[in-house]
């Protein structure tokens, strides 16, 4: 008998916050709104904590049942909560960096307008993402998963009065709707040939079944359109163009939904449904090649883009396909350790921008900074060690994840590991390039200027200056360090990006890879029961704990990608701190090339000439001139039009002549007499 | 004995003269005392049918008709007064405000 943890608080408490913030937060004080908001994030935290605490002594996995939700003949959905290792890290990283994250929202958004609208999207986006985590079954998961969905549309639309915002929402809300098509075919497969959607039993039906090493089959088709799903959600090509558009949100809801936690959602529940892909060699392939791609094409982009958010926002990608070349190369441990490690420093990223951002009042191109180090010394100091962190230097928190997934991938394909390594070398050149740009050299911005321009709104920000605003209230006294409620969280999480990494030491390092162990049982313990069915000796080598290959060979690589990582670093210090003006050279000298690269492969505008445009032509003609005004219009306006002239010859019988009225009843029964007699003598 | 056939051309003859009085006579007593004429021409074809057959229903079907026919004419009469006190014409053509 277990213990009851009541796991429904988790999601349930930021919900009440939201509902509270929602309903009567337009009444409140600023005060109130954040103490209700901190309050039932923080408690969701604490929940999380004492259920971590407990963990050990459970029997896992873990399930809570609240309710029936569907019932149809054999087929059954219900509310409940499934709690494994797998899960709990979920947990941990969703309430911790969102408890974090919140607190420094109220900082930021302290002289914003909607200040409680925006705490009441983040507890809602915090209730929804916790019941993605915490589902037992698909269909749980898929509401999470929608939700989660639609937080972010809100707030990436925060600012709707700014058109560009307000158009970004859509974006990302109609790009997730092609994944999401892809998840609902996938759980319409499962039912059908599973007849479940709980991860347990569908697992349990799937385990006895053999990898599909011969072609496609069933598995490899759930596996793809989940994938499908997947790329949606966490921003894989071809779907990841939302992402960089998401930047239009306010910063510490791009660090929260947009780096660190729901984008994630779809390496979650990749890893989630590794039992699926374990055994469709064709679905993991197609993860990998996915993953490896979008991590080498987003870092390119990476390089060119000059506005702080927009490089983050395309790191993100790229380190998100990271992810999904663990999870495609079977290292699904790998995958979750670095969603959680690329939580803390991209999320500190993110916040450490959004304060940069702060301190020049609103701007976000980087040619317009420089020379921050001194003034902002705090962002400065944590800013770095995400820096170094995501760059991959030991003994950062990123080292040792992404050093995991490379070696893990290596073993899998030497492809995998050569364009893994270059994008490592490629995220670390650019996020040094970030450094070099915001904190040295000399400051390129209109210093003071900002007093006489901060109501110029083409000045390139995402704010929507409207009521705002931040410039005015903080823009006086020109550069100046965040208030402390925004720098304590970046401590935190600086931290975190400095120690997070620990848990996860590798073998060849002298560590035991604590993570990995402890993730053992949700992502192993399924092979082993495979064995015994069908004999999957080939992926158990493959999944097993400790690589056969000695540790020499891994240190050898793991020397190599800290050089990768060091090299762009150098690299970077090259170009944009000893030589300012060579890489304009060099961009010239690239001509075509580099414009593609800084115009995004001009991705966005062949989508909009291959689906946007035909779509908006195809709706416009066909359905809203053809089918909406000539067929459904116009038979409501002809029917109205018929039955007024109908009436309109028929009212002059309503003469109110007595004798006409009595004539037509006559010629009434003159006519019924008629058709009686004629009726009569047939 | 007279045929029924006789009984049943005066009955239409003064059923076909109601009718008719009815939709030209523009005052409403004339019409009024059209109504009456087509009833009792309606009446007489009961009547001769009922001895034709030799059923009784026929005339006592006459006597509910008489009743109602007494009923209407006290109702009508009144409405006709009611209707000359307001508007001093007993023309139907004039008492038109029921018209679209």
């Amino acid at each position: 008998m277990t213990p009851h943890l009541h796991l429904w608080l988790i999601p349930v408490l930021p919900l009440v916050g939201a509902t509270i913030n929602g309903f009567l937060g337009k009444r409140f004080s600023r005060q109130t709104v954040a103490a209700v908001a901190l309050l039932f994030s923080g408690a969701a935290f604490v929940m999380v904590l004492l259920v971590a605490s407990r963990f050990s002594s459970l029997a896992t996995p873990h399930i809570e049942f609240l309710a029936t939700w569907i019932r149809a003949g054999k087929f059954q959905v219900d509310f409940s909560f499934y709690l494994d290792q797998l899960s709990l890290v979920m947990l941990l990283v969703v309430t911790g960096v969102g408890f974090l994250i919140h607190i420094y929202s109220v900082g930021y958004m302290w002289e914003e307008g909607g200040f409680y609208r925006f705490f009441t999207y983040l507890n809602l986006f915090m209730f929804f993402m916790l019941t993605l985590v915490l589902a037992s079954n698909y269909l749980v998961m898929f509401i999470g998963w929608e939700g989660v969905g639609l937080a972010s549309y809100l707030l990436i639309g925060f600012w709707f009065t700014k058109d560009s915002a307000a158009s970004a929402g859509k974006k990302a809300f109609i790009v997730n709707r092609v994944g999401d098509f892809g998840f609902l075919i996938a759980l319409f497969l499962l039912i059908k040939h599973f007849g479940s959607l709980n991860f347990d039993q569908v697992f349990r039906s799937v385990i006895p079944m053999g990898p599909e090493t011969g072609g496609a089959g069933l598995l490899t088709a759930v596996g793809l359109l989940l994938m499908v799903g997947a790329a949606g959600k966490s921003a894989q090509i071809p779907l990841y163009v939302w992402l960089p558009d998401a930047m239009e949100g306010p910063t510490p809801v791009s660090a929260l939904i947009h780096a660190a936690t729901m984008v994630t959602a779809g390496v979650y529940m990749v890893s989630r449904s590794h039992v699926i892909f374990e055994r469709a060699p064709m679905a993991l392939t197609v993860v990998a090649i996915i993953g490896t791609l979008t991590a080498l094409f987003a870092a390119t982009i990476g390089i060119t883009q000059t506005d702080i958010k927009k490089v983050l926002a395309y790191s993100t990608i790229s380190q998100l396909g990271y992810m999904f070349m663990a999870c495609g190369v079977g290292a699904f441990s790998a995958g979750i350790f670095h969603l959680m490690t690329h939580a803390f420093f991209k999320g500190l990223l993110f916040l450490a921008a959004g304060s940069v951002i702060h301190a020049v009042s609103g701007e976000q191109d980087m040619r317009q900074m420089g020379g921050l180090r001194t003034k902002i010394p705090w962002t400065f100091w944590t800013m770095t060690i995400a820096t170094f962190a995501i760059a991959g230097i030991p003994p950062l928190a990123g080292f040792f994840s992404k050093d995991e997934i490379l070696w893990r991938a290596y073993q899998a394909s030497w492809v995998y590991w050569l364009i893994g390594l270059f994008t490592a070398f490629l995220t670390a050149f650019y996020m040094f390039r970030l450094w070099f740009m915001t904190f040295f050299g000399k400051y390129r911005g209109t210093a003071e200027a900002h007093e006489e321009s901060a109501g110029d709104l083409a000045h390139g920000d995402t704010r929507p200056g409207a009521p705002a605003s931040h410039r005015h209230g903080h823009g006086h006294g020109g550069i100046h360090e965040s208030p402390r409620l925004m720098v304590i969280p970046l401590v935190v999480l600086a931290f975190l990006s400095l120690t997070g990494g620990w848990i996860g030491v590798p073998g060849s390092l002298g560590g035991s890879n604590r993570f990995d162990k402890f993730l053992g049982p949700v992502f192993h313990s399924t092979i082993t029961a495979g064995v015994e069915g069908h004999g999957l000796a080939g992926e158990k080598e493959a999944e097993g704990p400790e690589p056969q290959t000695g540790h020499g060979t891994e240190l050898i690589f793991t020397g190599i990608s800290v050089l990768a990582g060091l090299l762009g670093l150098v690299l970077a210090w090259q170009l944009y701190y000893r030589n300012p003006q060579l890489p304009q050279q060099i961009a010239a000298g690239l001509g075509s090339l580099y414009d593609a690269v800084v115009h995004k492969y001009y991705i966005d505008e062949l989508y909009a000439a291959l689906f946007v445009k035909p779509l908006i032509a195809g709706s416009a003609l066909i359905l809203w001139h053809g089918i909406d005004q000539d067929v459904i219009d116009a038979s409501v306006d002809n029917g109205a039009h018929g039955a007024n002239e109908v009436s309109d010859s028929v009212r002059h019988m309503q003469s109110g002549n007595l004798r006409s009225y009595a004539g037509w009843v006559a010629a009434g029964a003159a006519a019924v007499i008629a058709y009686m007699v004629w009726m009569g003598t047939r | 004995m007279v045929p029924i056939s006789y009984y049943l051309i005066l009955s239409g003859i003064l059923f076909a003269c109601g009718a008719t009085g009815f939709l030209i006579k523009r005052n409403i007593i004339s019409i009024f005392m059209s109504i009456e004429l087509m009833l009792n021409g309606v009446n007489l074809s009961f009547v001769a049918f009922a001895a034709q057959w030799h059923a009784l229903s026929g005339q006592i079907f006459v006597f509910f008709v008489m009743v109602v026919a007494a009923a209407e004419a006290a109702v009508g009469l009144a409405i006709i007064i009611s209707v000359y006190r307001t508007r001093e014409t007993l023309n139907v053509d004039h008492v038109d405000l029921l018209k679209l």
